[in-house]
């Protein structure tokens, strides 16, 4: 980590955003993991995609476990409100406050520890009743701070820094995540900013339970030749199926793209989503497709990267439930209290 | 772009704005770091070693470092190097000791024509390698313009004494109060070379109508200040007009307020933005109440029988023509009359070689001036050189000092036999400050700390007299806070491709986003792609291929604050902060036949 405080002056020429602020007004405290760590691009892909949307911080809750991954919501949004969660909690607390205010931005950020070990069941969970939140998980394959254990991602056959070799299965979040009906499905890595970037930013408008699988190779443990988590095993085996832009406010594509090689999405939000197809078959609307296209990749050792799928037409809990539509701290006692005749009008019918 | 060759001894030094901007090259975040640690006397002779007179120059330098100071990009106002400067004066230990010691006398004599800074660096340069240099002026004393033109509520009289002494005790000859009259005659005698350093004496006239009836009131700038460092003038009348707009002018008006002048006001014919006087010098005059009217052309004189009642000016206004060129021209406004009782005309300097025979060798161009070499400083007699205001008119102190560095190793290459049109190139070193991890020997941690004003002399005391030095330099708490601003930039960012893995850590830690990853293109093309846009294109971009991915990486040098989180955040250590020190050779030091490679 560093001792000095980053300094206050930027960029005089750095652009500004819709609210004025330039992506340094989206940072928070210095990064305390490793020099180097991939966790801290994620950090900086979050800030980015945060200034492009010109989200007001004020308007973000950041929820997280614990781990290497869940120390980073200190260090981006230092203005948003913040929640560090019991180990594989993260799900569970984050679910909560979305019920009770449902009007907040929220991004649950973990790891493969706290989310495909400890906290499986909540994750799951969390996706299964599509909660309006962007789940991002910074999956490095191992316990780095317990000094570089394989963890429930690590891949059948990779190998440790030490030498061993993993011989559990693993966990293929995405796999799951899309099983269990997630509406917006999404692998990258964190040595692709301009892959990861974009794929936050519609993460974040998209409505439902949104999940980003982010590869984020551990600089000190996990980025050695035979793990399958490294820069350059990542580099080397990526299979990007598409790269998109995000088009906020409907304003018109500008870029000009080969016919049929760009594929809009409309948001519920009013926004769109420009998707430039990579696998021309590559349909992301088929989850089925999707699921069994990943396996075939993964099969191969090729890891496949993008937006895997996304349903346009997706819901969240708030409306499976049908919930008041105000946050539960602005009601007051006459929203809460519906008064003598409503109530005889309740107990009549129980007669 | 092809890739950035640090081994040049330009790349690096280029990105020391200050030092680059310096014509001696004086390493100043050197000295502005010594200076932070308390070593003044340290400070003070990296700068004797360069520019031959901190102290003088620490208090009247036209610092064409501080609008090249890398902080004034990155904020409003550039460190004040120059002031920092004067601290290292101020607070040194006795530096005696530390002078050089003269080498047994060579046999060879330099004869060195006025007694200013030129001259002196000239002399200071050669005498302790053993040449027998004997210095002219017609002042009693030496110093030159810095002595007779500065008035001395901006240099006091001590502060010159003590740094010519520094260079008199070399063991050279001063013969003050002899004017040389005939280079012809110089030539005769048994010289091996002659060094003309005899500045641009006299003042240019403004003849109008009224001149020479109303003399008695009107002075040339340069001659009266002379008059007054001289004290043989100690008054002027209550009313005063200046004439000029340059740094004289503001000498003039601030010396007249100190010897009677109530209401004196310093007029010019452009604007009051395209002055030549610095900025700094105009706040002062404005702050001893003078006002400055500008698009105010002089046209005469008006005088009652020879007696000066005032100076009529044609108002006019600046036009741009079609290649921007200015032009003042009529506003149509009616012609003013301004009553005074005085005027100091400070409409420019100009050289003036009288005493130079023009059938001695050396040869003058159509405008009268000597025909010099720009980078040896040779005439066309191979044993007469020139240099400061007398090489190509009137500059300044700090250029002075930088030719007469040139013109020593000029004398002293022609007298050991050598072709002084190669130059030695400078020595250069480079190492790294990395002391542990995340320790450095150099302070990262950067200071959001406004510029520091100087402390003046209450304004009362100071009008009373004329040799009270207004400006009170910086105290060391001060000092200290000022040197904190300095952004190191010679500690620079050293980056070694095949060691990178393309982490994105030093971009995103970056606080000025001048660190871009991406594929290579032409400079004008990779600009539009920066992370941050690229402001000042004429600040270098460092680019470095060899990585896996087959980009490259572009650091636009521009705003570096140098703090060193790229390195920091470095897993592999690709990057490392590296101090960089370029050694000016003088006449003298060793001349390494090529420089030494950076990295």
């Amino acid at each position: 980590m560093t001792y000095i405080a980053k300094p206050k002056f930027h960029h005089p020429g750095l652009p500004k955003n819709d609210l004025g602020f330039t992506h340094r007004d989206y940072e928070g405290k210095i990064s305390t993991l490793c020099a180097g760590c991939g966790h801290d691009s994620i950090t900086a892909s979050i800030i980015e995609a945060c200034f492009e949307l010109s989200i007001e911080p004020h308007r973000v809750a950041k929820i997280s476990g614990i781990g290497c991954s869940s120390k980073t919501p200190d260090y981006f949004l230092g203005n948003s409100h913040g929640f560090n969660s019991v180990h594989g909690r993260m799900p569970s607390v984050l679910t909560g406050a979305n019920l009770a205010n449902r009007d907040l931005i929220y991004l649950g950020v973990s790891g493969d520890g706290d989310s495909a070990s400890i906290g499986f069941g909540q994750f799951a969970h969390s996706i299964r009743r599509g909660v309006n939140m962007t789940y991002i998980v910074e999956n490095n394959g191992v316990y780095g701070l317990t000094k570089g254990q394989f963890s429930a991602t690590a891949d059948r056959g990779s190998k440790s820094k030490k030498g061993l070799i993993n011989s559990d299965s693993p966990v293929d979040l995405v796999a799951i995540a899309l099983q269990l009906g997630a509406s917006f499905v999404a692998r990258s890595f964190s040595g692709d900013k301009s892959q990861l970037v974009p794929l936050i930013a519609a993460a974040i408008q998209h409505k439902g339970a949104a999940f980003i699988d982010v590869i984020s190779p551990c600089v000190a443990f996990n980025n050695h030749a035979g793990s399958t988590k490294s820069f350059d095993y990542v580099r080397e085996h990526n299979d990007a199926v598409n790269r998109l832009d995000v088009i906020t406010g409907r304003e018109p594509i500008t870029v000009e793209y080969a016919p049929g090689a760009v594929q809009l999405v409309d948001q519920h939000d009013g926004t769109r989503i420009a998707l430039r197809k990579i696998d021309a078959d590559y349909d992301p609307h088929d989850r089925v497709g999707a699921m069994s296209f990943l396996q075939k990749h993964a099969a191969k050792g090729q890891i496949v990267t993008g937006l895997l799928y996304v349903d346009p037409e997706s819901d969240d809990l708030h409306s499976h439930l049908d919930t008041v539509e105000a946050p539960l701290n602005t009601l007051q006692a006459k929203d809460l209290c519906p008064g003598t005749a409503a109530l005889d009008k309740i107990n009549a019918s129980l007669r | 772009m092809k890739p950035t060759d640090i081994s040049a001894p330009d790349y690096f030094h280029k990105v020391v704005d200050c030092q680059w901007a310096c014509p001696a090259h004086t390493p100043v975040p050197e000295y502005i770091r010594l200076i932070a640690e308390g070593r003044y006397s340290d400070a003070y002779m990296i700068n004797w070693r360069s520019n031959v007179f901190p102290g003088i120059l620490g208090r009247t330098c036209d610092r064409p470092c501080e609008p090249a100071c890398r902080r004034g990009r990155v904020e409003d106002t550039p460190v004040a190097i120059c002031r920092l400067k004067r601290v290292a004066a101020d607070f040194k230990d006795d530096v005696k000791h530390r002078m050089p010691k003269p080498m047994a006398r060579n046999g060879k004599r330099i004869a060195i024509v006025g007694g200013g800074p030129a001259s002196l660096t000239v002399a200071r340069d050669l005498a302790p390698l053993g040449y027998h240099c004997t210095v002219f002026d017609s002042d009693p004393k030496a110093g030159g313009m810095m002595r007779t033109q500065i008035p001395k509520f901006r240099l006091p009289d001590s502060v010159i004494d003590e740094e010519t002494d520094y260079i008199l005790d070399l063991g050279i000859e001063f013969k003050g109060g002899h004017r040389i009259d005939s280079l012809k005659q110089l030539l005769t005698e048994t010289y091996d070379a002659v060094f003309v350093g005899s500045g641009a004496p006299r003042g240019r006239e403004l003849d109008i109508p009224g001149r020479k009836e109303a003399a008695a009131n009107i002075h040339i700038g340069i001659e009266w200040l002379a008059s007054v460092s001289f004290e043989h003038i100690s008054k002027i009348g209550k009313r005063v007009i200046v004439l000029g707009g340059g740094n004289t002018a503001m000498d003039c008006c601030r010396t007249a307020r100190r010897l009677g002048g109530e209401d004196v006001k310093v007029i010019v014919r452009s604007g009051f933005e395209e002055m030549k006087a610095s900025p700094w010098e105009k706040e002062d005059a404005l702050h001893e109440d003078i006002p400055i009217l500008n698009f105010m052309v002089p046209v005469a004189f008006v005088h009652d029988n020879g007696k000066l009642t005032g100076v009529t000016f044609q108002k006019v206004k600046a036009e741009y023509d079609a290649n921007g060129r200015r032009n003042l021209v009529p506003s149509g406004e009616a012609d003013e009359t301004i009553n005074c009782d005085d005027v100091l005309v400070a409409v420019g300097q100009e050289n003036s070689f009288p005493w130079i025979e023009r059938d001695c060798g050396v040869e003058f161009d159509k405008w009268n001036m000597p025909k010099v070499d720009a980078k040896t400083f040779v005439s066309t007699n191979p044993k007469v050189f020139f240099g400061g205001d007398a090489a190509f008119g009137p500059k300044n102190i700090i250029w002075a000092v930088a030719h007469g560095h040139d013109a020593a190793l000029s004398i002293h290459k022609m007298l050991s036999g050598e072709d002084i049109t190669e130059r030695p190139l400078p020595e250069v070193t480079i190492s790294s400050q990395k002391m542990g991890i995340h320790e450095w020997s150099y302070d990262n941690d950067i200071s959001n700390d406004k510029r520091y004003k100087v402390p003046h002399r209450d304004k009362v005391i100071a009008l009373k007299d004329i040799r009270a030095e207004v400006e009170l330099g910086y105290d060391l708490k001060l000092a200290l806070g000022e040197a904190h601003r300095c952004l190191n930039c010679d500690v620079q960012t050293v980056f070694a491709a095949p060691l990178c893995i393309e982490c994105d850590a030093c971009v995103d830690i970056c606080p000025m986003d001048c660190i871009t990853f991406t594929e290579n293109g032409e400079e004008a093309d990779l600009r539009t792609r920066l992370k941050a846009p690229s402001l000042h294109p004429d600040q270098d971009l460092y680019v470095a291929d060899g990585l896996k991915t087959g980009r490259v990486m572009v650091k636009d040098e521009d705003v570096c604050l140098h703090c060193g989180l790229c390195a920091e955040r470095c897993p592999t250590g690709a990057w490392d902060m590296q101090k960089y020190l370029i050694d000016m050779t003088l006449a003298g030091t060793s001349c390494p036949s090529k420089a030494r490679s950076a990295a």
